[in-house]
């Protein structure tokens, strides 16, 4: 953007700024979306129709797991923007392909833990409780892989285009993103598992 | 249960109604309009031309012009259905009608779908577009082509609703599909899910529109343009997007659960497998309460500008109608219970969501005064938005005192599901939301097209809208008290008959007024020279989209607007009126335009094709939809410039002529 025409323009914030805000709006819109289903678990948290709840299946071992694998991708995905930053584009694409690494590994995680419970007969079709978990759970997984999908892409821009402005506020849009799933990973996990195993 | 094929799904010929000639013939004339329509269009050589300057044009007003024909045009497509509900209504008594049950089920649903959805919504989003902007002094929103995508998502969904008419059915369970009615055991049809992958669809729209609109006003306002400084209707277009940024997930979440149940055999809403029908209540209405005050709000603020500006006066208490706005805004999620009294939350639940209901009639009577005491001691001018506007504190404070009786839970327990409470809600959107829409098209017109609507013809549009309103709903309170509940198809209480039969003559009389509007806009159009309006401030306006020309230029300001009051084009008018001089040249700077993008209409091309694809079962095509979407974005995201400069001497060329026609006009005034 021409420094000029944004000086004697106006005192409206510059694109920097409105974008990183919409991106903030966006994001409290998702979270009250997740809001959503949260609030639907714990109507139907008891409501297992004589199938298994949550003590009988959760492997709090994998779960575990899950979360190192997510908040690591969230300090590579940090790093990665510090590189952006930085312009050092070697460093760059490195942490976002641990990103992406440990994002696919979060996912094929959650995959197991998924295909078990169908294997043995505890779809989300079995009860309320089970319909509720899977779509919580399902929902924040949907979101990882939409991540995913948006960090490769921005990897493959980064390098057809370079570090150009307008890129550099969509990889600040992308960390928010990716950031904020941790932190409705860590609702989930509390809520879901945590309290869920001992409940 | 026709059987689902790999390629063409649930789809089949038996989705197209043959054996039931309404829908066939109601489609065949839309198809004609639109055939019709796409005709002229290619004979007068305009395609060119629509798209570059329409189609793909991420312009903040254009947006926001498509987006209020878009909602004019439902609105005579649900009119159709609440003209057919009325006649059926007034034939039933003892007898059929001429609506067959499945056929009428499928019309309250569509009739109410739309009317929120597809009219309300896009009409107060379309001024919403067209006037925030301009009111506070920016060039565009903040996100111009995420603007044009939100825009083409809820033509989308409009689009959907229109395919059930011709291709498969509508859902037959009301506008907000209760389950377990819902569920597919009870409506194996398609017809639920038309409604659910319109909605959601448009709802991505909204959600986009809402954020977009957040930002823009808290980041792009001209210099000195303080939040205290904000006209009105920016204050309820702020509090509005506030709104549907925290209520359009829930909506969004809500009919998420409804799908899984739907699509995948969850149990969300089901009766079996402790699935928890009274959780879609609360789901649905915590959006659902939130969403008429996204749709009020703007209109309050459309009443606030028209009253001041043709009472010649400031607002009367401002501070206060800021207040008011923002109480609303906040009150309005804490009320949502209001809407089942009756479904067993028990007595001090509804006691509670009872005075908190009946609270929010404090801010909003807060409003009605202040407007009041604006028209006090002003010079009024009676034009045709001032008539709206009384028109609407006649009705709206009516429709609200029936509300707060509606909102005390043992009377609640009385007429709940009755006519009395469809009379009720019409009663504040058609008389709140609906006179207020039209009030801010006839004001806002003439800056959009740079010539006035013709005054007698609106004139005579509000008398017989209003006496149609009241006509057609005073009946519908009656009825309620005689105990009618709603979505009756037929009936045989002979006391009920005589009061629908006036309620039909209310429809004929709105359509009265309906037929004056089109013969408005269309002697407007036709007489377009001798209604033109050179000055760009054609009611002697106080905000600052009457300082620049009608229609604005693209950039709408040449140079920023310097903002140091309230009602900054009347202080600056009063400034150069005391000086008697000609406000200065301003110098001119070079500034930045987004560019055009196709990926609004793309991107809605593959949405269509992804929903439509869902709704028949059609996996493959779905998929296509979704990839289609995903590469427009990333072509979009591939482009090197996003924006074209205009320099300062092609600004100063553009400006300058513009600003001498300003002038010209409003000279007479300046010296008088």
């Amino acid at each position: 953007m021409n420094a000029a025409v944004s000086a004697a323009g106006s005192a409206s914030a510059s694109k920097r700024i409105a974008v990183g805000y919409g991106f903030w709006i966006f994001l409290l819109s998702d979270i009250v979306m997740f809001s959503c289903f949260f609030a639907s678990y714990a109507v139907l948290v008891h409501a297992t129709a004589g199938g298994p709840n949550g003590r009988t299946f959760f492997d709090l071992d994998r779960v575990g797991l899950e979360t190192a694998c997510l908040l690591l991708s969230s300090f590579t995905c940090g790093l990665a923007f510090v590189a952006s930053s930085k312009r050092r584009a070697l460093l760059f694409h490195a942490a976002m392909t641990v990103t992406l690494l440990l994002g696919a590994t979060f996912l094929a995680l959650e995959g197991v833990e998924f295909a078990s419970l169908v294997a043995r007969d505890a779809g989300p079709t079995h009860s309320a409780f089970l319909s509720a978990f899977f779509a919580l759970v399902g929902c924040h997984g949907i979101h990882v892989s939409i991540g995913l999908l948006w960090l490769m892409t921005m990897m493959a821009q980064v390098y057809a285009k370079g570090f150009r402005d307008d890129i550099l506020r969509r990889l600040l849009c992308f960390n928010l993103f990716w950031h904020a799933l941790d932190i409705i990973w860590v609702a989930l996990f509390t809520v879901v598992y945590l309290i869920g195993d001992t409940a | 249960m026709p059987a689902v094929d790999a390629f063409w799904g649930k789809l089949s010929w038996a989705a197209i109604p043959i054996d039931s000639p309404l829908p066939i013939m109601a489609s065949l004339v839309v198809a004609a309009a639109i055939v019709g329509v796409l005709a002229w269009v290619a004979i007068k050589g305009l395609f060119p031309y629509l798209w570059r300057e329409w189609i793909t044009s991420v312009d903040h007003k254009r947006v926001g012009v498509m987006y209020v024909v878009l909602a004019l045009v439902m609105l005579l497509r649900g009119f159709a259905d609440a003209v057919m509900m009325r006649t059926q209504q007034a034939m039933a008594f003892n007898a059929p009608g001429y609506l067959p049950p499945a056929h009428y089920d499928q019309i309250f649903s569509s009739h109410g779908t739309i009317m929120i959805f597809f009219v309300a919504m896009p009409f107060v989003i379309g001024l919403m577009n067209f006037v925030v902007p301009l009111q506070i002094g920016a060039r565009d929103v903040a996100f111009p082509t995420l603007n044009s995508v939100s825009f083409w998502l809820t033509a989308t969904g409009a689009l959907l609703v229109n395919i059930s008419l011709f291709v498969g059915e509508f859902a037959r369970t009301g506008w907000i599909v209760y389950p377990p009615l819902s569920e597919l055991a009870y409506s194996p049809g398609v017809g639920v899910d038309y409604y659910l992958w319109s909605l959601q669809i448009a709802g991505v729209g909204t959600l986009l529109t809402g954020v977009n609109f957040v930002t823009t006003i808290l980041k792009s306002r001209a210099p000195g343009m303080d939040l205290m400084r904000m006209p009105m209707f920016c204050w309820t277009a702020l509090a509005s997007s506030l709104l549907i940024v925290a209520a359009f997930p829930v909506l969004t979440a809500t009919l998420a659960m409804l799908i899984l149940d739907r699509y995948l055999g969850f149990h969300f809403f089901t009766n079996e497998a402790g699935g928890n029908v009274m959780m879609f209540m609360n789901l649905i209405w915590a959006w659902g309460h939130p969403e008429v005050y996204i749709l009020i709000l703007p209109a309050f603020g459309i009443f606030s500008e028209v009253i001041a500006t043709f009472s010649s006066k400031g607002l009367f208490g401002y501070r206060s109608m800021v207040v008011a706005t923002m109480a609303i805004c906040v009150l309005s999620f804490s009320v949502w219970l209001h809407h089942f009294f009756t479904m067993g939350a028990g007595a001090n639940v509804n006691a509670v969501f009872g005075i908190l209901s009946t609270i929010i009639a404090v801010p909003t009577g807060v409003k009605v005064f202040n407007w009041l005491f604006t028209i006090y001691g002003g010079r009024v001018r009676y034009t045709v938005p001032v008539l709206w506007s009384i028109g609407f504190m006649i009705t709206f404070v009516i429709g609200g005192m029936t509300g707060v009786l509606l909102a005390l839970p043992p009377v609640d327990f009385v007429l709940h599901n009755s006519l009395f409470l469809v009379a009720h809600f019409h009663n504040v959107i058609i008389g709140g939301v609906v006179f207020g829409l039209f009030a801010g098209y006839t004001y806002w017109f003439p800056k959009a097209f740079g010539f006035r609507l013709h005054e007698g013809l609106g004139k005579a549009a509000f008398w017989f809208w209003t006496a149609g309103f009241y006509l057609a709903f005073m009946p519908l309170y009656v009825l309620g008290f005689l105990g009618m509940t709603r979505r009756m198809q037929q009936y045989d209480v002979p006391a009920w008959h005589p009061w629908l039969i006036a309620a039909a003559a209310g429809a004929a009389l709105i359509a009265v007024g309906v037929g004056f509007q089109v013969a408005q806009l269309y002697y407007s159009i036709r007489h377009r020279e001798s209604l033109r309006d050179a000055s760009g401030d054609p009611w002697n306006g106080r905000t600052l989209e009457w300082s620049t020309s009608s229609p604005p230029p693209s950039y709408n300001f040449a140079v920023p607007p310097a903002v140091t009051a309230l009602d900054a084009f009347w202080a600056d008018k009063q400034a150069a009126l005391a000086h008697a001089t000609e406000p200065p040249t301003p110098d001119y700077v070079a500034l930045e335009l987004p560019r055009n993008s196709a990926t609004g209409v793309t991107c809605a091309f593959f949405a269509s094709l992804m929903g439509f694809a869902l709704i028949w079962h059609i996996w493959w095509l779905a998929a296509l939809g979704v990839v289609g979407a995903f590469v427009t974005f990333v072509i979009f995201a591939w482009r090197d410039h996003a924006e074209v400069e205009l320099s300062a001497d092609e600004v100063a060329r553009r400006d300058l002529p513009d600003r001498a026609a300003r002038l010209r006009a409003t000279a007479p005034r300046l010296v008088s």
